[in-house]
């Protein structure tokens, strides 16, 4: 089985403040084989942007402290010198994020934006930057890219704009693209057309995905695994539709429970997650789902709050959650997948 | 940018022309500036103070006397029996002068004391706020923000005998400050300028480091640096390429107002050092009265703020391309 492309060991990502540490990743451990695509699904403070801001080492080091592994081809980027890191970002690993307008420099062209990191990993002159940035509009599905690759970005609308961020990060070819929630800021028309860029690219370049999103159906879509993250950790993991169809932890039922239904009654109220996330600077001992959970009292005793659930099993479909495999089996086959109207066989 | 250029221009004109009626409406109409009697001074006979009222037209209706004004600035006038060749801003009260000629005159000395004080808290006020917020929360920083302070505390009129006492008087390493031009000998324009530079600039360092200092920590919150960070660039290209940029804008909204107030004259330090440029003709007239020659340095004032507007506005527009000049 060849080496995955990027392998995460027990990620720990602690920012020092006046109030306390806040561990804003507490022990993250997933890996991603090559042109796969790992969605990131969570609530926000959930540690899904600190974990993959982390992977490039753009954390500040005069406050915050990333330890654990992060192998990319082999190479742990934990502590990489800075000079290492650099090669790699834009070039082997690359970054889009959630708002185009405020993500890319106001004072450039688009095409001076995408020569720029062309030209700072190849070595290419002007002309050779400035022809592959036209070329690299023209994939991205930019209309006479020879003409708006002078444009600035406060000339492109949204969904150009993202675009166009998505043309600086693949114009390197990278092995491993980081999407950090790349259609929240846009509409849902827009959206699908984004979604439909990346699948095309991610097959003509055979890219890596981390996408991280709040959005189970960019999930469903997009994502080949699926990570669902909580308070700093991950609580599920599994291939999208061993988590969509059957999810096995109390806290991605209650996201799914809480999708709102385009057919049925509009009547019936929608159903959230109640209460809200933990402080990370104060974490429960046990699990840090417990308060909002209603099933912690099927678990014999009190090991919900006093034991931190392990994700278990260590392949395959996993869950921390300390309720046994066929209870959990059974509750939502029972009674969350009825309630929420999940239809379909598993 | 030229149809921006030209409104702004016809803007400027009729700013200009609403500071000159109220600024003659100021001295020449207000009662209790007896202009008449201002302008002879001691040898006041009624026939002088007679004649004057006939040559200055004081018997007309203020807007007549106003519009000859502005007639005289654009081309020229007679009052009384001398000719007053444009622009005429009248003659002085106290030397019997052309207003305009003594003005220019005395320009040379404010331009050169205002371009080589621009210079140096330019470069060592930016430099010093870019080290503070390059080392935001370290030993440099504060060290930087504490010489800020000190420096923008300390007044020209305390500074400038302190060092005329060292560098001058006790030690010889400087001569004492004079204006010599710069086309005549540029080394003894440097040496005769350099300590009224110095004491100039290191008050307006302190507002230029804090000011760097903020703009450019605001900047690297931004966004737009995370994602060239993310990109790949070294340190010293996102700071200086991207970020140095951004943190520009209120720099140079400042730096025209303080470029455009120095050119009309730093009234303090010409007094300290006994340079004799425009700060010292205004000094001067008001303590004479002499009306038309502070109407003239008012108006010189307001020409230069005016035209300092209009260039940070273009500069802008030439640093933001999201400002459409239009």
């Amino acid at each position: 089985m060849p080496e995955p492309l990027l392998s995460v060991r027990d990620l720990k990502v602690r920012f020092s403040t006046d109030d306390g540490v806040v561990k804003a990743v507490d022990g993250l451990s997933f890996d991603l084989p090559r042109g796969r695509t790992l969605g990131i699904v969570g609530e926000s403070g959930s540690g899904k942007s600190v974990s993959s801001l982390a992977i490039l080492g753009l954390h500040g080091p005069e406050h915050s402290e990333v330890s654990g592994e992060i192998l990319f081809e082999g190479e742990n980027l934990v502590g990489a010198r800075e000079n290492t890191l650099r090669k790699l970002r834009g070039k082997r690993i690359s970054m889009i994020f959630q708002d185009p307008l405020t993500s890319l420099s106001p004072y450039y062209t688009i095409g001076e934006q995408i020569a720029e990191t062309y030209r700072k990993h190849t070595g290419a002159n002007r002309k050779q930057a400035k022809r592959r940035a036209v070329e690299m509009l023209a994939k991205v599905g930019i209309p006479r890219p020879e003409r708006r690759v002078d444009d600035y970005p406060h000339q492109f609308s949204g969904g150009m704009r993202q675009r166009a961020m998505i043309a600086i990060a693949l114009c390197c070819d990278p092995d491993l693209l980081i999407a950090d929630e790349p259609t929240t800021a846009l509409d849902v028309t827009v959206q699908a057309q984004i979604l439909d860029l990346l699948r095309e690219l991610r097959s003509e370049f055979d890219t890596g995905i981390i996408l991280i999103t709040h959005d189970m159906g960019v999930v469903a879509q997009m994502a080949d695994e699926v990570l669902v993250m909580y308070a700093g950790r991950c609580v599920e993991r599994g291939t999208v539709r061993e988590v969509l169809k059957t999810p096995q932890h109390p806290y991605s039922w209650g996201l799914l429970s809480s999708i709102p239904h385009l057919t049925g009654d509009v009547d019936v109220p929608l159903v959230p997650v109640r209460g809200t996330p933990p402080s990370l600077i104060d974490l429960p001992p046990g699990c840090p789902f417990q308060p909002r959970c209603d099933f912690s009292a099927r678990v014999p005793g009190d090991r919900c709050t006093t034991e931190r659930p392990s994700l278990l099993p260590e392949t395959g479909h996993a869950s921390a959650c300390h309720l046994s495999t066929s209870d959990k089996t059974l509750i939502f086959t029972d009674e969350i997948r009825p309630a929420a109207g999940l239809t379909g066989r598993p | 940018m030229l149809a921006f250029l030209v409104r702004r221009l016809l803007g400027a004109a009729v700013i200009l022309l609403i500071i000159s009626a109220v600024t003659f409406l100021l001295f020449f109409a207000v009662p209790g500036n007896e202009v008449a009697a201002l302008s002879c001074g001691k040898s006041c006979t009624p026939p002088v103070v007679a004649e004057i009222r006939a040559d200055l037209g004081l018997d007309h209706p203020v807007w007549q006397q106003y519009l000859t004004y502005l007639g005289g600035i654009f081309a020229g006038r007679a009052i009384g029996d001398n000719a007053c060749h444009a622009p005429c801003l009248g003659y002085s009260f106290v030397n019997k002068q052309p207003v305009w000629d003594t003005v220019v005159g005395r320009l040379p000395v404010t331009v050169s004391l205002a371009i080589g004080a621009t210079v140096l808290f330019l470069v060592f006020g930016v430099g010093l706020g870019m080290l503070a917020a390059l080392r935001k929360g370290k030993l440099a920083d504060k060290v930087s923000m504490v010489f800020a302070l000190l420096g923008g505390s300390m007044q020209i009129y305390v500074l400038a005998p302190f060092f005329l006492y060292i560098f001058v008087y006790s030690s010889d390493l400087l001569p004492r400050p004079t204006y010599v031009s710069f086309f005549d000998s540029p080394v003894d324009w440097v040496k005769g300028l350099l300590l009224p530079w110095v004491c100039l600039a290191i008050i307006f360092i302190a507002l230029y480091a804090r000011l760097t200092r903020s703009s450019m920590v605001d900047v690297l919150n931004e966004d737009y640096i995370r994602t060239v960070r993310a990109k790949g660039l070294t340190t010293s290209q996102v700071y200086v390429k991207h970020a140095f940029r951004g943190a520009m804008s209120p720099v140079v909204t400042i730096l025209g107002l303080d470029i455009a107030s120095l050119f009309a004259g730093a009234i303090i330090t010409e007094q300290s050092f006994g340079l004799v440029g425009v700060g010292q003709l205004a000094v001067n007239s008001v303590l004479a009265s002499d009306l038309p020659m502070m109407m003239g340095v008012v108006l010189l004032a307001a020409t230069a703020v005016v035209i300092a507007n209009i260039v940070v506005d273009v500069v802008y527009a030439a640093i933001d391309p999201r400002i459409k000049v239009a």
